[in-house]
């Protein structure tokens, strides 16, 4: 049974062993990488890593850890690219720090509250890497809430069939 | 204090961990704007973490297809196989053709102290990763320095340019592709020879840019390499125009699709030695394209028109111009045969020779390589001007092919219509 509305102290808090914790954030980075090959289109919509990040950030409840796994992963990210490292580290450190925040004070255990968790926070990490890339490393690219929502969309239909398949590593503390 | 520490802890920490990523940004900014060269020891860990598995699932793919296509899947291979050489026959009347046209093109660029790029050395490389975002195209390829792989080195396919390489590790390296947003190629138009430069866009594009709105620029274009960017050689092709519009500060906005399809690129080449040097042809032991030409056609008698009441040819002993002097090939029934038969019509086995007319009666018959030219290279002809001296001797690249020079009387109307031989006004 779900506990909604809840204060920190009630809500229960999840970990993960290690093979889940360094293989699943991996397993993501490898098909965020590989399927681009194959599927040219993956790239442009969906987001591994970031629906990984949610989702720890989410179980574990806890900002700190949120916000270190996000960082991690965004920063592995980065190193896979050419652009400088740190625009998806950022990102993705805000977007675990929220997520955390967020699986504190709200049930985010149920499919619609998983899927507008998803979208929002894809918007958010979306605006964050516009910004930086923008202010800070003068990256000319352009925003657009179409394509933004529609990216959003995609990743939220695919991250909340994915959070259920994750929960089954979850363990309670 | 220690109150206000404990209740923001938490986004004490957030802002510090995000304060340190940006301070690492602006260090890398400024050390290099996207010069991924100075994080490349810390890129090295993702990397090595992710390739390894993405090696292994290609070679399982790869071995995979093999087997099923060399040893199971094998309809219709007799059928492929007789067509294959049908048409490896008709390739190779092809190459005798267009060997002619190189060796011409060769003497062409030696004349004209040419040098040109020759790839000499390759490496074929399969691609087995991608960095994951559409902010980052590139791709990753299966070879690096064991190969002998570095920075800056072009990578192309059959089709057409891929990318350069970014960072080269042991075993993998970077392919920044053409339509990244950093990259950049120096290409020209292949009618137009406009020449500008190559970039990508954000959302994946690639656009020609520096080219002046006054230019014209149609869609269907081929662009190809310039050769300008001491990266990829030139002539390699690049893409193919396909919209051309008004852009900013009095450049258009021109839009090019790339000819290789970068979105499903498999295996790729690197260029890993190109080499600098001149055109090898030699007019001494190759044969003029001329020549060839004219021992092919029909050939006629060789009557060459003498007055015997005229004094002996004193060329240029008589302290004026050769005027009579007629441009004949060695070959008998060679071009000055056809060009005497008809001046003014091209001659063509390949479509790159041609019978041109003299326009000066002089010049027609003094100099032989301007009667026959080449129709790919206007140099060519100022070149054997110069080289016929205005002493009106025979152009020292082929003095063999002259024959000695022979009185004619004075044309009754000297024109251009006239043959070449007949040239020769007193």
């Amino acid at each position: 049974m779900p506990i909604t509305y809840t204060s920190g102290e009630q809500v229960e808090v999840y970990r993960f062993s290690i093979p889940v914790t360094i293989g699943v954030p991996l397993l993501a980075l490898f098909i965020q990488v590989f399927v681009p090959l194959r599927f040219p289109r993956f790239a442009m919509y969906f987001d591994l890593p970031l629906l990984v990040t949610i989702f720890f950030g989410m179980a574990r409840r806890n900002p700190i850890s949120g916000l270190f796994t996000g960082a991690v992963i965004g920063l592995a990210q980065d190193m896979l690219g050419h652009n400088p490292i740190g625009l998806y580290g950022i990102a993705k450190t805000v977007v675990g720090f929220g997520a955390s925040s967020l699986g504190v004070k709200l049930d985010v255990e149920n499919a619609g509250a998983r899927f507008l968790v998803t979208l929002g926070f894809y918007l958010l990490h979306a605006a964050v890497y516009f910004t930086v890339a923008r202010g800070l490393v003068s990256l000319s690219l352009d925003w657009s809430w179409k394509s933004g929502i529609l990216a959003g969309l995609a990743n939220a239909f695919v991250g909340v069939p994915l959070y259920f398949f994750l929960d089954k590593f979850k363990q309670r503390t | 204090m220690e109150s206000v520490l404990g209740r923001y802890r938490n986004l004490i920490i957030l802002v510090l961990v995000l304060f340190l990523q940006v301070l690492g940004l602006a260090v890398q900014v400024k050390r290099g704007g996207n010069d991924s060269e100075n994080t490349r020891l810390i890129r090295v860990w993702a990397v090595d973490a992710v390739t390894p598995f993405e090696r292994g699932i290609v070679w399982l793919q790869t071995g995979c297809g093999n087997l099923w296509h060399n040893y199971f899947y094998l309809r219709g291979v007799r059928a492929e196989n007789r067509q294959l050489k049908e048409q490896i026959e008709q390739m190779r009347l092809e190459q005798v053709r267009l060997s002619e046209d190189a060796a011409q093109a060769h003497r062409l660029q030696n004349l004209l102290a040419f040098k040109e790029q020759y790839i000499s050395k390759t490496v074929a490389a399969q691609v087995i990763g991608s960095s994951g975002s559409d902010l980052s195209r590139m791709v990753y390829i299966d070879k690096g320095e064991d190969a002998g792989l570095k920075r800056d080195m072009a990578v192309i396919t059959a089709d057409g340019v891929v990318g350069k390489l970014m960072l080269v590790y042991a075993s993998t390296a970077q392919v920044l592709l053409i339509n990244d947003q950093t990259s950049g190629v120096g290409v020209i138009l292949e009618n137009s020879r406009l020449q500008g430069v190559l970039r990508g866009t954000a959302n994946g594009e690639v656009v020609l840019e520096r080219v002046m709105s006054d230019e014209q620029v149609a869609p269907g274009e081929k662009v190809l390499t310039s050769g300008g960017d001491q990266i990829f050689p030139k002539g390699l092709p690049v893409g193919i125009i396909m919209k051309v519009g008004s852009g900013k500060d009095l450049f258009l906005n021109i839009r090019v699709k790339p000819a290789a399809d970068l979105s499903k690129l498999e295996e790729v080449l690197v260029l890993v030695e190109k080499q600098d040097r001149q055109a090898l042809a030699d007019d001494s032991t190759r044969m003029r394209a001329a020549d060839i030409l004219a021992q092919r056609l029909p050939s006629v008698p060789d009557k060459p028109a003498v007055d015997p009441k005229a004094p002996p040819a004193s060329g240029t002993a008589a302290g004026r111009p050769p005027t009579t002097t007629a441009a004949k090939p060695a070959v008998p029934g060679g071009v000055s045969q056809v060009a005497k038969n008809s001046a003014t019509a091209t001659a063509a086995s390949n479509g790159s020779i041609q019978v041109v007319k003299g326009t000066s009666p002089t010049s027609a018959a003094t100099k032989p390589a301007t009667a026959v030219k080449p129709s790919t290279s206007p140099n060519k002809s100022s070149a054997n001007t110069q080289q016929s001296g205005a002493e009106g001797k025979p152009a020292s690249t082929s003095p063999a092919k002259v024959v000695p020079p022979v009185q004619t009387p004075p044309p009754a109307q000297p024109s251009d219509s006239q043959p070449a031989e007949q040239n020769s006004p007193q």
